[in-house]
């Protein structure tokens, strides 16, 4: 067990240099000047800021400063370009806590909906539950996120004008309150294809042999449900919750923009668009590793929750 | 009774036969296919989309590019008139010379305007507004509302305004349609406003110069100024620089399908062909190009899209079509790796292979005959699964501002663009939306049906 | 137990309840609740160059002198002072004093400017203090800092050498880069210095208290603000940060922030929410500059003249951007700057170019026999990413063809993209705008000329160069104003450039909140006056 994860976590340092690399190359690779802005500078300005940003220095020799700066314990990705006096690890330090709190509420909801609507679906197999269920998830499925987060929004503003008090604020960030219907529209399409899944997999479940025994035991029909159907049911599930968590977090841009939230997501849109160097770098390399360190920790976790496939 | 009493009994009819016709994997597939309705209803969609890109064109003939700026953002409706005018003339405006342009003294309170009315007919070329001077007046502002006003709060649009209380007119262009409009005029010390005002309500006549209706092929023959002719028709309406939401739909389509077909298809592709390579061999190729996926798989997918997008660049005039299938295919075929080889290496380890080996089978028979076909199903299933993914990401980069440029529209930055109208002109998002939502949904109904008929162990319960 | 659980639950949604609510404006506390386009990039007064970040730092800086409600000057921590050609001086206010109540002395603006003006600092708006005598020199690094010729006298009195005659120079002082820094703050913070709210050091009419990036700021009134008798509000809370219109919409909709900018998007919903809507002109004007490097097609007169006769500046501003406020542009001076006496257009009306497309077809086919061609190849037109942007793109295509026949390909490019293409001449046309830096005609006059880096199209004419040189190097009105009404004259006659409009917005503000002044050069919208009412 040791042994395996010491493995697998070899193999994300490796994975995330990889991540690293790449993005350096493709950032390398976007025509434009970072350090260009709306007033033209002259030489000795911009001089003063190559060697500000250690662009003066060939780019192999800027690499391994990267990579150098990179390394652990005290991984440093420099300072903004459009930001100039905020280092990039703030910027993550500041950002990343909120896009994760709103990724994480997401996938609560996704997670609870999927789960809560498939096994409804499956009990009301072909009857009225069952299709309006499937035709909101269709819906969930085929709508493009910013139209749900347009929609969202309006919703709100026109039930606290129907109300005449502001029940659930609009935009912003702060409290509770504040993060229900973000997370609400950026768990929407994870939860549709979840409980899709739910649905496919409470209908195996039910012909699996155990479920005949437990019937033929007579056991109680909500205690085969809950007990052995439901249960079983829910491994699959749990099974693609990993990859969408990489999915849900790195997918906030457009609910970030639309609701005001101070997320990471909006800063990397920013970066790339402004071209910002170092932040480009840091939000990568982050949010790689992030990633990659999750799927180990999820398949670690995997193997306690299902006996089945605790590794060898 | 005796033995002779019997006699054998005469053969009636065939014995029951307990077979049905062979069928190949293939055709017993189609059949449970054709079974599923929703499968069936989704092809069906998916054929008249093609049929809508492909023949839309050359039945609408009408040019997406085409901009009409008489007619901006109308929704569906049918055909219009327009009433011909000549070529707009600057207009001087109204200068009362013995009245004082500034106020001889500040008073507390003033008239409204008297007298409030248009010069000449007004049409949606252009509004022409005259009143009459207000004592102790020094310019006035002017308004427009769609409705009534009422009250000082709710003048609607500031048009722009007059700086001298001797200057009693206002010409009005600004995106005017055919529709009633209450237009106000306030006084103002210069710089304040006075709280009075007066309105007076217009409805322009739609109208059209008549050098644009030639331009345009629309004057008949003999037609001159005051007189009417019909305007293009647009059965979906039109987007905000007066474009034929139809013809874009169709030109939207080849840009939205294009990326959504081809994309999946060739990094489905090239993950087979990859996938199935690892597999078959196994071993040490097989272990390093799995790392390879994985590393791949790890780039964070939307960061990567958009990082990459930007490194291959748009020249101008392109539509950027061909980076955005390039970083698709880069960041999309392990996941199609990883099914395909975990397939290959269930099958190949599946006693008809060893059988097959054991008849002296070649490695391209062993893949030909047993290995592509066992996977195919599965393969199929990836695509049509992969197609809406590549639309929506499609649509996300263009919400973004990093989708096709323009003015090549895309289903995707169409939406975009109607969802900030959404309000005033929900035509414009409803459309493309709609497009969009029904492809995805009849690839993701169908991508359903082909892995229910193709699932073997789905045929096993039955 | 589950009593208790619910008791919380109830507890809990009742505080995020009391916290949601709080209204846009509160008479009682003078307090503003506002949203930012987006976080300020950059509070170093040396450094900054967005609009964002220039509007924090003028509420809470102030220059020698500022702007008053109506955009005349006024002192500011100068309580007077005397400027002729060749020097300036200002006597401080005794009264003027940083946020920690240490008073504001000459020498925070010598070093202010010293350091701006510094290389090593390489600050992006350095020029605009050339003004100043020797600025130019020590900003290439030819000179040391020191040698630059401002001189505190004594700790009120500051003494100014001009590198020559500047009209408009009292202007300039309102500008952020001529904002005051304290020596010893500034090297104590250093790399540090306006990273953060208490990383800052304020002498204006408010200090930031609160700064959660990319989520939030708070501004509250400076107790040590010499003028702070005139302030009414006690607290700007900017509480939403978000580039997004409609979103921008919702929230003022819910009474939750105090103004809002419309587009022609959100501006019909608007309406029929029954606000009051205003209407500005900011000033900045757009236009589609031509690249005039040798070699290419644009750099052909009769290729610009055709383009001029056809484009209806009218119909851009009202058939294609169509949202009031929005003026055609006709001249690369906007109607509001001020002239000798009166307003600038009014005494050097701009040219107007008479929308003739036979006219412009005989210009073509001019340019095709000069350049020795049948066809004119495809020009490019280089855009930002914008919608607004884009859509002017668009129009220009479809006009192009349809009148002239000309094909234009259209080169989307994001925003640091486009910058490098501009810098590198790969473009025939881009779309660009230009805002005032301060209050002279000049502001706009120099982008022509020769030596400006900022004119991207490389535009070189020695008569235009000298026009400059004299409207610059004089203080007397009419002759400046002569010189660039002959200037305007010549970028109409040569085409150098395709003025499309001047910018209006409208917006939206809170009825109770009043006082809130729109201006063209600096903080805008200003609140630093505004007051609620009841």
């Amino acid at each position: 067990m040791i042994v395996y994860t010491l493995k697998r976590l070899l193999a994300g340092v490796i994975t995330v240099w990889f991540i690293a690399t790449a993005t350096f190359i493709a950032m390398h690779q976007v025509p434009g000047d970072p350090l260009l802005n709306d007033k033209a500078v002259s030489a000795e300005i911009r001089k003063n800021l190559e060697r500000r940003y250690g662009l003066d220095k060939p780019i192999t020799h800027q690499y391994l400063i990267f990579l150098r700066n990179m390394l652990p314990p005290n991984p440093d990705f420099g300072i903004s370009f459009t930001q100039q006096n905020r280092r990039v690890n703030d910027i993550i330090k500041d950002h990343f806590p909120v896009s994760a709190i709103l990724g994480l509420l997401a996938i609560f909801f996704s997670a609870a909906g999927g789960v809560l609507f498939g096994a409804l679906t499956a009990i009301y197999r072909n009857r009225l539950p069952d299709i309006v269920i499937m035709f909101l998830v269709i819906l969930g499925i085929s709508v493009p996120s910013f139209v749900f987060a347009a929609l969202g929004q309006l919703l709100l503003v026109n039930v606290n004008s129907l109300m005449g008090y502001s029940l659930i604020p609009v935009a912003g960030w702060g409290s509770f309150t504040h993060m229900l219907m973000p997370s609400l529209v950026l768990g929407l399409g994870t939860m549709a294809l979840l409980t899709r899944l739910m649905r496919t997999s409470m209908l195996d479940v039910v012909n699996e042999d155990y479920i005949k025994t437990a019937r033929a035991k007579g056991l109680s029909p909500q205690r085969i449900f809950f007990k052995h159907q439901l249960r079983n049911a829910i491994l699959p599930v749990i099974t693609v919750l990993g990859p969408q968590i990489a999915v849900i977090t790195t997918g906030g841009f457009i609910v970030e923009l639309v609701f005001a939230i101070p997320g990471l997501g909006r800063y990397f849109v920013q970066a790339v668009q402004q071209l910002d160097y170092t932040v480009i770098m840091g939000t990568t390399v982050f949010y790689g590793a992030f990633l990659v360190f999750m799927v180990i920790v999820v398949d670690i976790l995997y193997g306690f929750i299902d006996p089945r496939v605790r590794v060898q | 009774m005796s033995v002779l009493d019997f006699s054998p009994a005469r053969r009636t009819a065939q014995i029951e036969q307990l077979t049905r016709p062979s069928l190949s994997y293939w055709q017993d597939a189609w059949i449970r296919l054709r079974k599923n309705v929703r499968a069936i209803i989704s092809l069906y969609i998916i054929i008249l989309l093609g049929i809508f890109t492909a023949l839309g064109p050359v039945l609408w003939q009408v040019d997406p590019a085409l901009q009409d700026l008489n007619q901006v953002s109308q929704p569906p409706s049918l055909p219009k008139t327009a009433i011909l005018v000549g070529q707009y003339e600057p207009w001087k405006g109204i200068v009362i010379e013995d009245f004082p342009p500034e106020a001889i003294e500040y008073l507390e309170m003033v008239d409204a305007p008297m007298g409030l009315r248009t010069s000449d007919h007004p049409t949606t070329q252009r509004v022409r507004l005259i009143w009459n001077p207000v004592h102790g007046a020094s310019g006035y502002n002017i308004y427009r509302n769609q409705r009534y006003p009422e009250d000082f709060n709710d003048l609607g649009l500031p048009l722009g305004g007059t700086f001298a209380g001797n200057e009693v007119s206002y010409e009005d262009r600004l995106s005017l349609e055919s529709r009633s409009y209450y237009y106000s005029v306030v006084p103002t010390d210069g710089f304040d406003e006075y709280e009075s005002f007066s309105v007076v309500e217009i409805i322009p006549r739609t109208s059209i110069t008549l050098d644009e209706a030639r331009s345009r092929g629309l004057l008949p023959e003999g037609k001159t100024i005051g007189e009417e002719v019909s305007l293009k028709f647009h059965p979906f309406g039109t987007d905000y620089l007066g474009r034929d939401i139809m013809a874009r739909l169709m030109e939207g389509a080849r840009v939205s399908l294009f990326i959504g077909i081809f994309a999946p298809l060739f990094y489905v592709l090239f993950g087979v062909i990859y996938g199935g390579f690892a597999g078959y061999f196994g071993g040490q190729i097989d272990a390093l190009l799995m790392r390879f996926a994985d590393f791949v798989v790890a780039l964070p997918f939307l960061l990567f899209m958009i990082l990459f997008k930007i490194a291959f660049g748009i020249g101008p005039g392109e539509s950027g079509i061909v980076p955005m299938l390039i970083a698709l295919v880069l960041l999309s075929w392990p996941s199609t790796a990883r099914l395909v080889r975990g397939q290959v290496l269930k099958i190949r380890e599946q006693g008809y292979i060893d059988a097959a080996r054991l008849l002296g089978g070649r490695h391209h028979y062993l893949v030909l005959r047993h290995i592509i076909p066992n996977t195919i199903g599965v393969i199929l299933v990836t695509l049509t699964f992969a197609v809406p993914f590549a639309i929506f990401t499609e649509a996300f980069l263009s919400f973004i501002g990093m989708g096709v440029a323009p003015p090549h529209p895309s289903w995707g930055s169409m939406c975009n663009e109607g969802v900030k109208t959404m309000l005033s002109h929900p035509h414009e998002l409803i459309f493309p939306a709609v497009f969009i939502s029904i492809t995805v949904l009849a690839f993701n109904l169908l991508g359903d049906g082909l892995t229910e008929a193709l699932d073997s162990r789905m045929r096993a319960r039955e | 137990m589950r009593l208790t659980l619910t008791a919380y639950l109830l507890l809990f949604t009742i505080g995020c309840l009391g916290q949601v609510n709080a209204t846009s404006v509160d008479f009682d506390s003078q307090s503003i609740t506002i949203a930012f386009s987006e976080e300020p990039p950059q509070l170093n007064s040396m450094k900054a160059t967005d609009s964002v970040s220039i509007d924090v730092l003028s509420h809470t800086m102030e220059g020698l002198a500022r702007y008053d409600r109506r955009g005349q000057m006024v002192p500011g921590v100068a309580d007077r002072w005397e400027i002729d050609d060749r020097t300036a001086t200002f006597w401080l206010n005794k009264n003027a004093k940083w946020s920690d109540g240490v008073p504001v002395t000459a020498k925070d603006f010598v070093f202010a400017w010293r350091t701006a003006l510094d290389p090593a600092t390489a600050s992006e708006y350095a020029f605009i203090l050339y003004a100043l005598k020797n600025a130019e020199v020590i900003n290439k690094g030819e000179l040391p800092p020191t040698a630059l010729a401002v001189r505190a006298l004594d700790d009120h009195t500051l003494e100014i050498e001009l590198e020559r005659p500047t009209a408009y120079f009292i202007n300039l002082t309102a500008f952020a880069s001529y904002f005051p820094i304290r020596e010893e703050f500034y090297k104590k913070k250093g790399e540090r210095y306006a990273a953060d709210a208490s990383d800052l050091i304020y002498n204006g009419a408010f200090m930031m208290t609160e700064w959660v990036h990319g989520a939030s700021l708070k501004l509250v009134k400076n107790p040590h603000y010499w003028n702070k008798d005139s302030i009414s509000l006690n607290a700007i809370n900017v509480d939403y940060i978000t580039a997004d219109s409609r979103s921008q919409l919702n929230l003022f909709i819910d009474g939750k922030i105090v103004h809002t900018q419309l587009d022609g998007d959100t501006y019909k919903d608007a309406l029929s929410q029954k606000f009051r809507i205003r209407r500005f002109t900011t000033g900045v004007i757009y236009f589609q500059e031509y690249n005039h490097r040798p070699g290419r097609i644009t750099a052909n007169k009769n290729v610009r003249k055709a383009i001029q006769h056809v484009f209806d500046p009218h119909e851009m501003v009202n058939r294609v951007l169509a949202t009031p406020g929005n003026l055609p542009g006709e001249s690369l001076f906007p109607v509001w700057l001020n002239g000798v006496k009166g307003k600038f257009r009014q005494e050097y009306p701009a040219p107007r170019a008479k929308i003739d497309v036979s006219l412009a077809r005989k210009y073509l086919e001019n340019a095709k026999t000069e350049l020795g061609i049948k066809e004119i190849p495809p020009l490019v037109l280089l855009v930002g990413e914008s919608p607004t942007a884009t859509k002017n793109a668009e129009y220009m295509q479809g006009l192009l063809k349809s009148k002239l026949g000309l094909d234009i390909k259209i080169d989307k490019q994001t925003f640091k993209q486009r910058l490098a293409k501009m810098s590198s001449g790969d473009f025939d046309m881009v779309g660009a705008g230009w805002g005032p830096d301060y209050d002279d005609v000049m502001t706009f006059g120099d982008l022509y000329a020769s030596w400006n880096l900022n004119n991207r199209g490389r535009y070189i004419n020695p008569e235009y160069d000298r026009l400059v040189r004299v409207a610059m190097n004089s203080s007397v009105p009419q002759v400046r104003m002569d010189a660039m009404g002959e200037m305007q004259q010549i970028l109409f006659d040569d085409a150098v450039l395709l003025p499309t409009s001047e910018q209006g917005i409208i917006y939206l503000i809170h009825p109770k909140l009043k006082g809130v002044t729109r201006r063209v050069i600096g903080a805008d919208p200003d609140y630093t006056y505004a007051r609620v009412v009841k």
